[in-house]
């Protein structure tokens, strides 16, 4: 197959423009430089790997692309259209949807105010419009739906309040919250770091099946057998800068680790 | 939950996964029992204490249960009790508000004054006391806001910038009820339910309550305000606006100060510039007693109610024993400690 410099299938790159592209990111703290001109492109209905070491500036990447923080420099395209995300919210708005490396969940709230945070569902009639009163029936029994939906067995009861769960339990609360409610991209910082092996795989079959809807997902990850199964292509991030983006077919998991480690280019 | 450990550890079981096995001993104890009930209803133990003190106090003093005395009780509870609304808001979202006795005040005098001297009309008058409240609300939310200051260190600026500007306002001179419209002091009028007198004071406070325990439990704005004092910053990335919801926080809780000021008018019978500032502090006490998290995002409004109940009737049943007034503040000292140390306690669920 023949590649394009950023390890576009050949014939891929003119046929679609990305769901996402951003360039040239800056992001600085104080005199932290976490990025450093970073450019990436998502195309429809991918899975696009992120990779890179500790510090790499993986996090700071996803954070600019989805509202968190606000990139000093460069833009982003969504869709054809120039968009700049001052907040989360904002990002959530335009159907990007992200799971956090730090989770993001509100431990004293339960699991399906969790799944509902910011986007809470109103009773119908009077009760809703005149006195705001929420639903909380129906968003309990929509979230017990969607997690089935999504296969995400670990959790059964969504009345639990989120601090009563284990570390992978919680991941999952945040997994599921962002395939429901991702309608154009879905963003997952390290999602299967506290998970089990079956956990681990169900969070995999998951980011398939998103493909499956022509959902398009960035996954950050540090479990290489893992990036080499799912992702269609892999960005790999090296002291704050894009070092190469490759596939599983043109690289291998070894020639990934030398371009991370700076041993190799691509 | 298991009831292995009630039978005790079986001698016979495998001795192999012994960690597991304290961890699932740990969470089944009667004591950690207790512990998870108290962590999902914070207002449980304030409501027993309750309970307790209210028959303690009536096996002690056969004038305990007196129609006259609940009256006084209510009557006492109502100020505090409102601006404990206030700060339970405040508290949720793991600040605090050192100012809203001095807000209350200066919206008393607002209200008399205007009343009284400016021949304002008594309905406009009460207005502007609320205009008073929002404005300091909406002043200590910027300042939170903003200027990104710690809450306490915010409110206790203005708490003192209040004060001034009210001795400026008012030139420190009281205004007596009988100088006020009636519908100002109506707050202090009673009517009697089974031979109790009852303020319309008191009335409104519980009206508060309960608008304000719907919003909190029932709105996404409420909810939206316990995920803000739970975790700030998964909050904001979860899509809130942390500060839009703490500007409202502040702002809200000037309006419930307000009403406070109403309630306040009609209890005294007059406005005075020099009582009420150090109201602050019953308000924490009794948010903190009532079961209120000052980490933030754990608690209820209703438990402010049962932590302003409980202060008013230890006072006034410690008083009714004959006991000292040193013995009261001496009691409501220790059930501030108490109340906290249960708090810390009860957080250790959190893994
Ligand atoms: N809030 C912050 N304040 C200061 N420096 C920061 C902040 N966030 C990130 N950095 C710095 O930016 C650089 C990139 O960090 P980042 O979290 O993006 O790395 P990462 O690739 O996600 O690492 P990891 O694999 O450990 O998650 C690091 O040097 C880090 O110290
Ligand atoms: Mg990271």
């Amino acid at each position: 197959m023949t590649l394009t410099s950023h390890g576009i299938p050949a014939g891929r790159s003119t046929a679609a423009e990305p769901t996402l592209r951003a360039t040239g990111l800056v992001k600085t703290y104080g005199r932290v430089v976490g990025l450093d001109g970073v450019d990436l492109e998502l195309f429809p209905g991918e899975v696009l790997a992120v990779i890179g070491d500790n510090g790499a500036g993986k996090s700071t990447l996803i954070k600019c692309i989805t509202g968190a923080e606000v990139p000093d420099e460069g833009h982003l395209n969504l869709q054809g259209n120039d968009v700049q995300f001052k907040r989360p919210q904002d990002a959530k708005l335009a159907g990007i949807e992200t799971v956090y490396q730090s989770l993001a969940v509100s431990p004293a709230l339960d699991i399906a105010s969790n799944l509902y945070l910011g986007r809470e569902l109103r009773k119908a009639g009077i009760l809703g419009s005149l006195f705001r009163m929420m639903d909380t029936k129906l968003m309990r029994a929509n979230s017990k739906s969607e997690l089935d939906r999504l296969g995400i067995s670990t959790l059964q009861d969504v009345t639990v309040p989120v601090e009563n769960l284990s570390g992978g339990q919680r991941q999952a609360v945040a997994v599921a919250r962002a395939a429901a409610f991702g309608s154009k991209v879905v963003v997952l910082d390290e999602p299967t770091a506290a998970l089990g092996v079956r956990e681990s795989n169900q969070v995999l079959d998951l980011i398939k099946r998103l493909r499956e809807e022509g959902i398009p997902v960035i996954l950050v990850s540090h479990n290489m057998p893992q990036v080499f199964d799912v992702a269609d292509r892999i960005h790999i991030q090296r002291l704050g800068k894009r070092a190469a983006v490759i596939t599983p077919q043109s690289h291998s998991m070894t020639d990934a680790v030398a371009i991370m480690t700076g041993a190799a280019t691509s | 939950m298991s009831n292995a450990t009630q039978t005790g550890p079986n001698p016979t079981a495998e001795r192999k996964p012994v960690d597991l096995a304290a961890e699932f001993l740990d969470r089944s104890t009667p004591l950690s029992r207790v512990r998870n009930a108290l962590h999902r209803y914070p207002a449980l133990s304030p409501a027993l204490v309750l309970v307790i003190a209210v028959i303690v106090f009536g096996i002690i003093s056969p004038r305990f249960f007196l129609a006259n005395n609940l009256s006084l009780i209510t009557q006492q509870v109502a100020v505090v009790g409102t601006l404990a609304i206030a700060q339970t808001l405040i508290i949720l979202t793991a600040g605090i508000d050192l100012s809203v006795g001095a807000m209350m005040v200066m919206a008393t005098m607002v209200i008399a004054q205007t009343a009284t001297q400016n021949n304002v009309p008594a309905p406009l008058a009460l207005l502007l006391g609320l205009v008073v409240g929002l404005a300091a609300g909406t002043l200590n939310g910027l300042l939170v806001t903003r200027l990104k200051l710690p809450p306490f260190i915010v409110t206790l600026g203005t708490l003192n910038i209040f004060v001034a500007l009210n001795l400026l306002y008012s030139h420190s001179a009281s205004v007596v009820g009988q100088d006020l419209p009636n519908l100002i002091t109506a707050t202090g009028n009673t009517f009697k339910i089974g031979g109790i007198g009852i303020t319309y004071g008191v009335v409104t406070m519980l009206i508060l309550y309960v608008i304000m325990a719907f919003i909190m439990s029932k709105t996404a704005w409420g909810r939206h305000v316990y995920a803000v004092g739970d975790d700030k910053e998964s909050a904001r990335l979860a899509g809130i606006r942390v500060n839009r919801v703490l500007l409202s926080v502040y702002i809200a809780a000037g309006a419930i100060v307000a009403v406070a000021a109403w309630i306040q008018i009609g209890r005294a019978d007059a406005a005075s510039p020099n009582a009420g500032v150090d109201l602050n502090l019953d308000s924490i006490t009794a948010v903190v007693i009532g079961g209120t998290s000052l980490f933030g995002g754990r608690g209820t409004i209703w438990g402010s109610l049962l932590g302003a109940l409980i202060v008013g009737i230890f006072r006034n049943g410690l008083a009714l024993a004959g006991l000292d007034v040193l013995y009261q503040t001496l009691a409501v000292g220790v059930l501030i400690i108490v109340a906290v140390a249960l708090d810390q306690w009860i957080r250790k669920v959190r893994k």
